[in-house]
C-alpha cells in the first residue's frame, strides 16, 4: 500500500516501539505532525526545542531506551543544537528528526533553510538528509542501530517537506547494511586475561568507574569485581549511581572537586581499573599526577577512548558488562585487610565537611534532601555549585537515579530532562536541585510540566547569582566579581503558583526541615526556592595545575 | 614521519565533509587527500597523507573509524607500495628558454600539454621525489602556476589493501 514518506516515518517509529516524542511543529515538519496525529505515539508539546532535545536525553538516561525529539527547519533545528551536543558529550542514545524544506529549495537560503546536518557534524554519531522518498525506512531503522548500540549517541534525520508528502510503497527493513559499523563488543581473551592477573597480584586496586558502566548496564559485574578483589570504587560524575553509595567500597566522585579520600586513594594506587570512563580532564587533572604508580587498565567500548588523554599499560575494548563478566572468570575472592584499613582511614581523615553558622548552608539542603526522599528517586541536576554539591552529598543506590550533564556542561539542562525523566519513569519519584541561574535558562518548560502534570520536586538552591562562576573568579581573577549577580530575580515560589504548582521559600534549616516531609510526599508538582548562603564554596577543589592528591578545602 | 592512509568510505553525500571536518576539529593536519571512486560505485578511496609520531596516527586512526561512513584504513607506510601523483606546471617559456625546459621534459618523462607565446604547460607524473626534483629544475626558469592532485597509492604485489568489493548487502525487507 502507498503512503507519504511522513506516514511512512510514523510506522517506522512505531515499529521501533517509540512510545513518547517530544517536540515542537512547525511549517517544514508538517507533514510529520498530520502524520503523528494518527498514531498512539504520545507527543509531548513542549515550550522551545532546547526542551526537547534535554527531554528525549532524560527519558533515554532513565529508561535506556532511544528518546526521540522532533522539530521544524531552521530555528526550530537549530534550537535542537545544545540538546544534541549535551547527548553526544554524554553518550546518550537519542533520534532527532527535523523538518527541512523542500529540496528543490534547498541551498537557496530559503525561509527557515539551515544546513543542520552541516551544523550537527561533530556533535552527532551520525547524520542522514533524506533525498530520496524509498530511502527513509532504511534510514529510520540505521539510525536507531546506531543510536542504540556500540558507543551511543545521537544520530539526526533531516527530511526535506516535499519528501516527507511523496508517497512510497512502505515496508520496515529488518536488516540494514552498515559496512562501516562494527563496534566491539567481546574483548579480546588474551588481554582479559592478562588484566584477571594484574588485578589479582594488584595491593592497591581502585577502580574509577563512569557513565559506561550504566549505559552497559552492569553494575552487577561492577559490584562483583569490587568485592572479589577488594578495590574500593570511585565514579565520575556519570558514574554516579553505578556502585551502591551506602558500600564500605564506596570512594564517592573523584578529580576537581571530588572528595580528598577517593583522590588519595587513586594517587596511592598500584592499579587502577578504569571500567567506562574517558580520563576527562576534569577527572585527571594534572596528568602526570594522576595515579603515578599504577598500572592503569582501561576498558572501554570506544577504542578512540584507549590512549587519548592518558596512555594505558592495559586497554581492553568492548562492552564493559561484557568484559567485566569475562574478567570475572578468571578471578577468586582474594582479601586484602592493609588497603581496606588504609581505605577506612582515609575516609576518616579527610571527611567531606562544612561549616553550620545558621544560615542555610546549601550543603546541609542536599543531607537533608538525601534523608527525605525516596530509595529509588531520580535526582536531576544543573550545572554549577549545587551539582558537585548534589554529586558529593548525596548517595545513589541505583544505577539511572542521577542525571547531570556532564561533558557538555550545559546549564538549563535540569528542568526539561527532569520531565523527560518523569515521563520516562512516572512511579519514581523526581527531585531536581537547580541554581536560580539554570532555571531561568528554560524556565519556560515550567508549562510542559504543568500540563503533563508532572508531580517534580523542583528544589532552588538560590544565592541570586551564578555561584560557580563567583567562585571561579574568587580563585583565578582574586575576587574581582564581575558579571554574576542577578539583581533581579523573580519570586520562584510565586512563579510557581502561577503555573499551577505549589510554591515554598525557604530560609532557614528549621522551615526547610518543617516542609520537606510534607512536599516530599505530596502528590502535586512543588518549587521550593531555598535563600541559600551566597559565599559558600564548593570544597574540595584541585586548582589549575595541581595533582588531585593537592586539593584545597 | 609521513604516512600515507588509503581509506575506504562509502560513498554517500557529505562524505568528504565528514573526513575533513574530523581532521580539522580534532587539530590533526592534512599533507595532501586525494579521492576518487573506485571500480565499484558505492565505494571510494581517499589516500590522505599526513605526518605525525605513532600516537598521533593512532588516535586519528581510531577516530577516522568512528566515522559511519568508514569502512577500511590501511596504513600502508611500511609496506612496499607504488604511488603516483599528477601535476601540471606553467612555466615561463621564451624561444631562448624553450629549448632547456623541453630537455628537462625529456628526461623527466613529462609531456607538454599546451603552448602559448610565452609559456609551456607540463604534465608530470611520479612519486614525491620525482615530481620534486622536476619542480625545483623547473624553478629557475618561473613558475606561473602549479597544481597537484595529491598521491595516490597502492601495494605492490597482489596483496590489496583493501577490498573494493565490500559485502554490502541491499537493506533486506
Amino acid at each position: 500500500m502507498e503512503i507519504t514518506v511522513a506516514e511512512a516515518l510514523v510506522r517506522c517509529l512505531e515499529q521501533e516501539n517509540v512510545e513518547i516524542i517530544f517536540g515542537y511543529p512547525g511549517g517544514a515538519i508538517l507533514p510529520v505532525y498530520d502524520a503523528l496525529n494518527k498514531s498512539v505515539i504520545k507527543h509531548v508539546l513542549v515550550r522551545h526545542e532546547q526542551g526537547a532535545a534535554h527531554m528525549a536525553d532524560g527519558y533515554a538516561r532513565v529508561t535506556g531506551k532511544v528518546g526521540v525529539c522532533l522539530a521544524t527547519s531552521g530555528p526550530g533545528a537549530t534550537n535542537l543544537v545544545t540538546g544534541i551536543a549535551n547527548a553526544y558529550m554524554d553518550s546518550v542514545p537519542m533520534v532527532v528528526i527535523t523538518g527541512q524544506v523542500a529540496t528543490s529549495m534547498v541551498g537557496t537560503d530559503a525561509f527557515q533553510e539551515v544546513d543542520i546536518t552541516g551544523i550537527t557534524l561533530p556533535i552527532t554519531k551520525h547524520n542522514y538528509l533524506v533525498k530520496k522518498p524509498e530511502q527513509l525506512p532504511a534510514v529510520v531503522k540505521k539510525a536507531f542501530l546506531l543510536a542504540s548500540t556500540g558507543r551511543p549517541g545521537p544520530v539526526l534525520i533531516d527530511l526535506p517537506k516535499d519528501v516527507a508528502q511523496t508517497k512510497i510503497n512502505f515496508k520496515y527493513p529488518k536488516k540494514v547494511a552498515l559496512p562501516g559499523y562494527k563496534p566491539t563488543i567481546k574483548g579480546h581473551s588474551a588481554m582479559v586475561q592478562q588484566a584477571a592477573k594484574i588485578m589479582m597480584r594488584s595491593q592497591r586496586p581502585v577502580i574509577y568507574a563512569g557513565g559506561g558502566v550504566r549505559i552497559a548496564n552492569a553494575a552487577p559485574e561492577l559490584l562483583q569485581l569490587a568485592e572479589t578483589i577488594c578495590a574500593p570504587v570511585t565514579h565520575t560524575l556519570m558514574g554516579l549511581g553505578s556502585f551502591p553509595g551506602d558500600h564500605p567500597l564506596f570512594l564517592g566522585m573523584l578529580g576537581l572537586h571530588g572528595t580528598r579520600y577517593a583522590n588519595q586513594a587513586v594517587t596511592e594506587c598500584d592499579c587502577l581499573i578504569a571500567v567506562g570512563a574517558r580520563f576527562d580532564d576534569r577527572v585527571v587533572s594534572k596528568i602526570s599526577g594522576f595515579a603515578p604508580s599504577a598500572k592503569i587498565i582501561h576498558i572501554d567500548i570506544d577504542p578512540a577512548e584507549i590512549g587519548k588523554n592518558v596512555i594505558t599499560q592495559l586497554p581492553i575494548v568492548g562492552d564493559v558488562k561484557n568484559v567485566l563478566g569475562a574478567l570475572l572468570t578468571h578471578m577468586e575472592k582474594k582479601e586484602n585487610t592493609s588497603w581496606m584499613e588504609r581505605i577506612r582511614r582515609l575516609k576518616e581523615e579527610m571527611p567531606l565537611h562544612y561549616k553550620q553558622d545558621g544560615n542555610l548552608k546549601p550543603q546541609y539542603v542536599i543531607e537533608k534532601l538525601n534523608e527525605y526522599k525516596e530509595d529509588s528517586a531520580i535526582v536531576v541536576t544543573d550545572v554549577g555549585q549545587h551539582q558537585m554539591w548534589a554529586a558529593l552529598y548525596m548517595r545513589f543506590n541505583e544505577p539511572r537515579s542521577f542525571l547531570s550533564s556532564g561533558g557538555l556542561g550545559a546549564m538549563g539542562f535540569c528542568l526539561p530532562a527532569a520531565i523527560g525523566a518523569q515521563l520516562g519513569a512516572p512511579h519514581r519519584q523526581v527531585i531536581l536541585v537547580v541554581g536560580d541561574g539554570g532555571i531561568q535558562m528554560t524556565m519556560q518548560e515550567l508549562g510542559t510540566a504543568a500540563e503533563q502534570k508532572l508531580p517534580l520536586k523542583i528544589f532552588i538552591l538560590n544565592n541570586n547569582r551564578l555561584g560557580m562562576v563567583r567562585q571561579l573568579q574568587e580563585f583565578y581573577c582574586d575576587s574581582r566579581y564581575f558579571a554574576v549577580d542577578f539583581k533581579l530575580n523573580p519570586d520562584f515560589a510565586e512563579l510557581a503558583r502561577i503555573y499551577g504548582m505549589e510554591g515554598y521559600t525557604v530560609e532557614t534549616p528549621e522551615h526547610l526541615l518543617e516542609i520537606l516531609p510534607r512536599v516530599l510526599s505530596s502528590a502535586a508538582p512543588v518549587v521550593v526556592n531555598c535563600i541559600i548562603d551566597r559565599e559558600e564554596d564548593v570544597l574540595p577543589m584541585v586548582l589549575d595545575g595541581s595533582n588531585i592528591d593537592e586539593a584545597i578545602e | 614521519m609521513k604516512h600515507t592512509l588509503s581509506v575506504l568510505v562509502e560513498n554517500n553525500p557529505g562524505v568528504l565533509a565528514r573526513v575533513a571536518g574530523l581532521f580539522s576539529r580534532r587539530g590533526f593536519n592534512i599533507d595532501s587527500l586525494a579521492v576518487g571512486m573506485t571500480d565499484n560505485s558505492s565505494v571510494s578511496r581517499m589516500t590522505i597523507v599526513v605526518e605525525g609520531d605513532e600516537r598521533y596516527l593512532e588516535q586519528l586512526n581510531k577516530q577516522l573509524h568512528k566515522l559511519v561512513d568508514v569502512i577500511k584504513i590501511s596504513d600502508i607506510t611500511r609496506d612496499a607500495y607504488v604511488d603516483r601523483e599528477l601535476v601540471l606546471i606553467k612555466v615561463s617559456a621564451d624561444a631562448a628558454k624553450r629549448a632547456e625546459i623541453m630537455q628537462l621534459v625529456d628526461i623527466f618523462r613529462a609531456r607538454i600539454v599546451d603552448v602559448s607565446p610565452k609559456t609551456l604547460t607540463i604534465e608530470v607524473t611520479g612519486n614525491d621525489g620525482k615530481v620534486t626534483a622536476f619542480e625545483d629544475s623547473l624553478r629557475p626558469f618561473g613558475i606561473k602556476e602549479l597544481v597537484r592532485t595529491g598521491k595516490i597509492a597502492m601495494l605492490r604485489g597482489k596483496r590489496a589493501s583493501s577490498k573494493n568489493h565490500i559485502n554490502k548487502e541491499e537493506d533486506e525487507s
